[in-house]
């Protein structure tokens, strides 16, 4: 009842393993297909390879996590090295995040020229980082111009669907959205981590993490991505990843009525082990047959009947 | 499900400092909070300069065992009794000694014999009887000697250059201890390559084994993949493994991934 089209793919559920989380090798990627999810993003790959900001890279909050990776990755050749070959009949999506618009020309050229090897389904471009000087929101990645100069740079380089991957920390996600579908993106997917923010230990009297400042993800964001997709969904008519704060069941329905076609995970797999893909996906089907639903796309942008809704203002 | 904080940072003092030899240090923190189990790890963190896994190396007091060998260490090797000490943890698998054990054979390769000190000591408050090999290059490496004398039976001391015990590496003893005596279970902690041949030697004589698998870690929770190995991961599906299953991973005492994940053979 959760199968659904992933581009050209025909996947399981719409149930992703989001970038950044497990996925920095091949096998990561299909622990957690063993567990249930219906495609994976790999980690994000820079032109070279990235050791990341130094720890601690992650701390828990009351309700999130904080974290300053600061994209350890071991850059576009050993990377498409490492996931190629991929047969499975879960999606992979190759993730790639440069400093500017050439960059992500550059990267995806490498994605395209491996293409036939590498059994990507779509590229996922990252403009939404908060916590990495030179790359995402430290970049000034956000604006619509910049959407378009990357988003065409890239479409000039690849003949795959390409999604870009914004912030929830931008003004006018539905702006920026619609930017990136007028320049040729494929989809969207509204989310990444929120912020930056920070956490003080009060013993020691310093931010925690080693990066100073962090982007929260997990349950206290759920609401941003929510409102998020909600006013991409109406922006635009490629369809959208929701990223963000999804930890069951009921969190990924609520995506998929403000409009998300897929959800991707990632916090969650902290609060309920790698299992979550599969965990999340029987509790969908337990809501839809509860309320006599046969597929999650009956479901895609239902909470939009409501009119005169003046969400855009943002 | 629980959202909220899962692992906090604990600060506490430092209680007492060993130098165990040349480049290893002893730290006993005045906190016995969380109970940690042999085999689990502390992120220790160093405001301002970094955060690292370290192998515990006793409960009551909680106890840490760092060799002077990188920027964090090398801090963490600079504290001074009554300073603070800060880390999230314990974390990670632990050794386990399964009902009805009676007698155990632990092994420890250089600083692999900080988690081992700590199993033989649960292992004799249980009424296990456990019997010990511990190497080093030379004497100097040999540390928790003593303390290892005072909770095991046996205690078989090799070095590389016979300056302490008996000249060679462990395995030999290993390999008659295993092929002539009974254990229930073998326990290993040290350079890879070691634990590998540790865990055939108990695959062939069928004998239960359990490994510590270390690998550059990150966040040492479960969610970064950054301490991957063939898609299992060294903070949350181990340190511990069964010998079984580090014999299945394709990397053990193979290869390893470095901070950006590259792997390196």
């Amino acid at each position: 009842m959760l199968e659904c089209e992933f581009f050209s793919k025909k996947i399981k559920n719409p149930i992703l393993l989001a970038s950044g989380i497990l996925g920095m090798t091949k096998a990561s990627l299909e622990t957690a297909c063993d567990n249930g999810c219906g495609g994976v993003i790999a980690k994000s790959l820079t032109l070279e390879p990235r050791k990341g900001h130094e720890g601690p890279n992650i701390i828990e909050t009351e309700c999130g996590i904080l974290n300053a990776m600061g994209y350890p990755n071991p850059g576009i050749e050993f990377g498409l090295t490492e996931f190629g070959g991929w047969k499975r009949k879960e999606a992979l999506v190759i993730s790639i995040v440069g400093k500017d618009a050439k960059e992500f020309g550059l990267l995806a050229k490498k994605v395209e020229d491996s293409k036939k090897e590498l059994g990507a389904t779509a590229i996922e471009a990252v403009i939404s980082c908060p916590h990495t000087p030179g790359y995402g929101t430290m970049a000034g990645q956000g604006t619509p111009e910049s959407i378009i100069e990357i988003t065409n740079a890239i479409k000039d380089k690849s003949k795959l669907p390409l999604i870009i991957k914004l912030s929830p920390s931008i003004p006018g996600e539905g702006k920026a959205a619609k930017a990136a579908e007028d320049a040729g993106a494929d989809g969207i997917n509204m989310g990444n981590s929120l912020g930056p923010g920070m956490k003080i230990d009060l013993a020691r009297k310093k931010p925690i993490l080693g990066f100073g400042v962090g982007g929260l993800t997990g349950p206290a964001i759920k609401p941003i991505i929510v409102r998020g997709v909600y006013d991409i969904y109406k922006s635009v008519n490629i369809p959208i990843i929701a990223t963000g704060g999804i930890t069951n069941g009921s969190d990924a329905i609520e995506m998929i009525m403000a409009g998300a076609s897929w959800v991707s995970v990632g916090s969650a797999v902290y609060y309920r082990g790698p299992k979550v893909f599969g965990d999340i996906a029987k509790e969908m089907e337990t809501w839809m047959k509860e309320n006599k639903y046969k597929k999650h796309a009956e479901l895609v942008g239902v909470a939009h009947d409501v009119r005169d809704h003046k969400s855009d203002i943002y | 499900m629980t959202f909220g904080i899962i692992n906090p940072i604990y600060t506490s003092k430092v209680k007492k400092i060993i130098q165990e030899n040349y480049r290893v240090k002893t730290i006993e923190i005045d906190n016995n909070i969380p109970k940690a189990l042999p085999g689990q790890f502390l992120m220790v963190w160093i405001p301002g300069v970094g955060e690292r896994p370290m192998s515990i190396g006793n409960n009551f007091p909680l106890t840490i065992s760092v060799a002077d060998v990188g920027k964090v260490s090398k801090e963490i090797c600079a504290l001074k009794v009554g300073n603070k000490i800060s880390y999230r943890g314990p974390l990670g698998k632990e050794f386990v000694i399964a009902p009805k054990t009676k007698r155990v054979l632990v092994i420890g390769g250089g600083y692999g014999i900080v988690p081992m000190y700590f199993l033989s000591k649960c292992a004799t408050e249980d009424g296990v009887e456990a019997v010990a090999v511990v190497g080093g290059r030379n004497e100097k490496d040999i540390i928790y000697e003593k303390q290892l004398f005072a909770v095991c039976k046996e205690v078989f001391l090799t070095t590389d250059d016979g300056s302490r015990g008996k000249k060679g590496t462990v395995m030999e003893e290993v390999k008659w201890l295993v092929e002539s005596k009974k254990f229930d279970c073998v326990y290993c902690c040290g350079p890879e390559r070691m634990m590998e041949a540790v865990a055939k030697i108990c695959s062939q004589h069928r004998v239960a084994c359990q490994v510590s698998v270390e690998r550059y870690m990150k966040c040492g929770i479960g969610v970064c993949g950054s301490c991957d190995i063939n898609g299992k991961f060294a903070c949350i599906d181990g340190p511990v493994m069964s010998g079984e299953q580090a014999l299945s991973l394709a990397d053990f005492g193979k290869a390893h991934r470095d901070a950006s994940g590259v792997l390196h053979k």
